[in-house]
């Protein structure tokens, strides 16, 4: 479980860091909707720098992104594939019965790749520089208009704080069950599938079942302390839009300017 | 067959090679003599837990050699030859009424040593005497093991963990949140293991009257480091030192420190209420005689 890296928080004081969450998430989201744009070599080469230069102004060396991708490895091969093999048009290159390689499905499958590669990497930045509770409050505070419409903004942040709040501890409690059970002599991830489903079983029970125990004293822990739904509350951690937010902004909204320049000016 | 567990300087990182690498363990030499009771003490965060996972593999050591029986673990050891291994030391975690899962107690009891190869019908049979061992009445065995109280979750999970029949049985406060006559039967329990079994017993505790009523080694752990070792005498001797570290002295130990101010005189330290009442009781005599 310790080497999952995607969408973990690693401390420090850089420059990201330091950013407002919710300047972060707006650039990432800005980033993403841009990546669909980008559809030449110089667009990509924007996005690519522009996306080198925010991971080093986080200040984490690059291998442990490159290591969050890993995961995902299978995931990517896959895609890549298929666009390979099914996007038809262009040259052909080699063909086996229904199987073609064309010159239109590189070219996709190579654009899906760098689109996957780029949104996976600026997903990671702001998780990997920003607290999931920071997270939160950010999501929680760029959907605050929507109280206007009667959304439970509040509600939502609090379940989505308490939900990635938990997911380290339900990570370790995880290990620990795995770990009790394969003292119990239980092997994990040999035999078949059908053995590989039964050493779930021994896993997942005991996970829910503590999951919800958990779930009822958190709630009966927030009653006693006067938690009710729906209260205006106030905050202890206030967001605050810095001059490192308005430079990035500034930035990014340059870089992703030009990308959007090149594809419908040149 | 006895089985002896060697450590030879053992280190462990937690997420080695990662920005959130930690050394848990650092240069560990240690060796648990097959029948003996040791206790491992020391504050939370020291390596107790990160320490007792060598002894049945769930950890390998990052350099050093830890060596259970006739097997020898290194960092490069292949995960397949490690069960037999967790049938030889058997392990009971922090909490173990959370592996529990099956529908009937009496599932979850056998259910490990049907892992290991035991006929349902055996593991059954195996299941029951452990049940009876634990102290856990036969009424319960065809319940849910969730509509059990804590103190008897606590008992299946430690049958279901005798129920392989390891040589040595290592406990992760195996009494943490139970009452004290729930504490007191389970310590029961396992003397009375060690003593008719002949089982080894490991057994991480913060309770010093426990160390100084059943253990014959200690092994304090402080920062990932084996700090000291010894007979409960000679760990409870340091009162200064023990407090530096954040350890407390048993209860008997302490009074009896606090009655040497008073005037009491004794030659050896007290480490139990009974060896604490063998000394007081001909002072308290000498005491009531020359009033008269």
């Amino acid at each position: 479980m310790n080497k999952v890296m995607f969408g973990r928080f690693i401390p420090g004081h850089s420059w990201v860091h330091r950013m407002d969450p919710r300047a972060k998430l707006v650039l990432s989201f800005l980033y993403i909707a841009v990546v669909f744009f980008a559809n030449d070599f110089w667009t990509y080469l924007i996005m690519t720098v522009l996306l080198l230069a925010s991971v080093a102004a986080s200040a984490i060396p690059l291998k442990v992104y490159i290591r969050g991708l890993l995961p995902l490895f299978w995931l990517m091969i896959f895609t890549v594939l298929i666009q390979v093999f099914f996007g038809a048009g262009g040259h052909v290159y080699w063909q086996w019965g229904w199987l073609v390689v064309s010159q239109n499905g590189l070219n996709s499958a190579g654009l899906i790749l760098m689109r996957f590669v780029l949104i996976i990497l600026v997903s990671t930045i702001l998780t990997f520089t920003t607290e999931p509770l920071e997270i939160a409050d950010g999501i929680e505070s760029l959907l605050s208009p929507l109280r206007k419409v009667h959304f439970p903004v509040a509600t939502l942040a609090l379940m989505l704080s308490l939900a990635l709040r938990f997911v380290p501890t339900l990570m370790d409690e995880a290990e620990k069950i795995m770990n009790a059970q394969r003292s119990r002599g239980v092997d994990f991830g040999e035999g078949g599938l059908r053995q590989r489903i039964k050493t779930i079983v021994p896993i997942l029970i005991p996970l829910f079942v503590n999951a919800f125990n958990r779930a009822i004293e958190i709630s009966t822990a927030m009653e006693a302390r006067g938690y009710q739904d729906g209260e205006n509350r106030t905050k202890y951690r206030l967001l605050k839009w810095h001059g490192v937010d308005t430079v990035s902004l500034v930035i990014y909204v340059i870089s992703l300017g030009a990308v959007f320049a090149l594809r419908y000016f040149s | 067959m006895a089985t002896e567990i060697k450590f030879e300087q053992v280190n462990y990182w937690y997420q080695a090679g990662t920005p959130f690498a930690v050394q848990a363990l650092k240069n560990i030499d240690l060796h648990i003599t097959p029948g003996s009771f040791t206790a491992v003490v020391g504050q939370t965060g020291s390596g107790k837990s990160t320490m007792i996972q060598h002894l049945n593999a769930l950890l390998k050591p990052s350099s050093g050699t830890v060596t259970i029986g006739d097997q020898v673990i290194t960092n490069e050891t292949n995960n397949k030859h490690l069960k037999p291994l967790r049938k030889k030391v058997g392990m009971v975690f922090q909490f173990p009424e959370n592996q529990l899962f099956e529908e009937t107690v009496l599932k979850d009891i056998a259910f490990g040593p049907q892992n290991f190869g035991v006929s349902e019908a055996d593991a059954t049979a195996l299941a029951k005497r452990m049940a009876a061992e634990v102290g856990l009445d036969e009424s319960l065995l065809s319940r849910s093991p969730f509509d059990l109280s804590g103190g008897q979750m606590r008992r299946v999970a430690i049958a279901g963990v005798l129920a392989l029949e390891p040589e040595v049985l290592v406990l992760d406060e195996p009494t943490a949140g139970l009452d004290p006559r729930g504490r007191l039967e389970i310590m029961q329990l396992v003397t009375q293991l060690r003593d008719e079994q002949g089982l080894t017993i490991v057994l991480i505790t913060h309770q010093m009257d426990d160390v100084a009523n059943y253990a014959d080694h200690v092994l304090v752990m402080g920062h990932g480091e084996l700090i000291k070792q010894g007979s409960p005498r000679e760990i409870f001797s340091d009162p200064k030192w023990l407090e530096a570290h954040q350890l407390g002295l048993p209860s008997a130990t302490k009074f009896a420190y606090e009655l040497q101010q008073a005037g009491f005189r004794f030659d050896t330290m007290p480490l139990t209420v009974d060896e604490l009442a063998d000394e007081l009781a001909p002072q308290l005599q000498k005491g009531a005689n020359s009033h008269e």
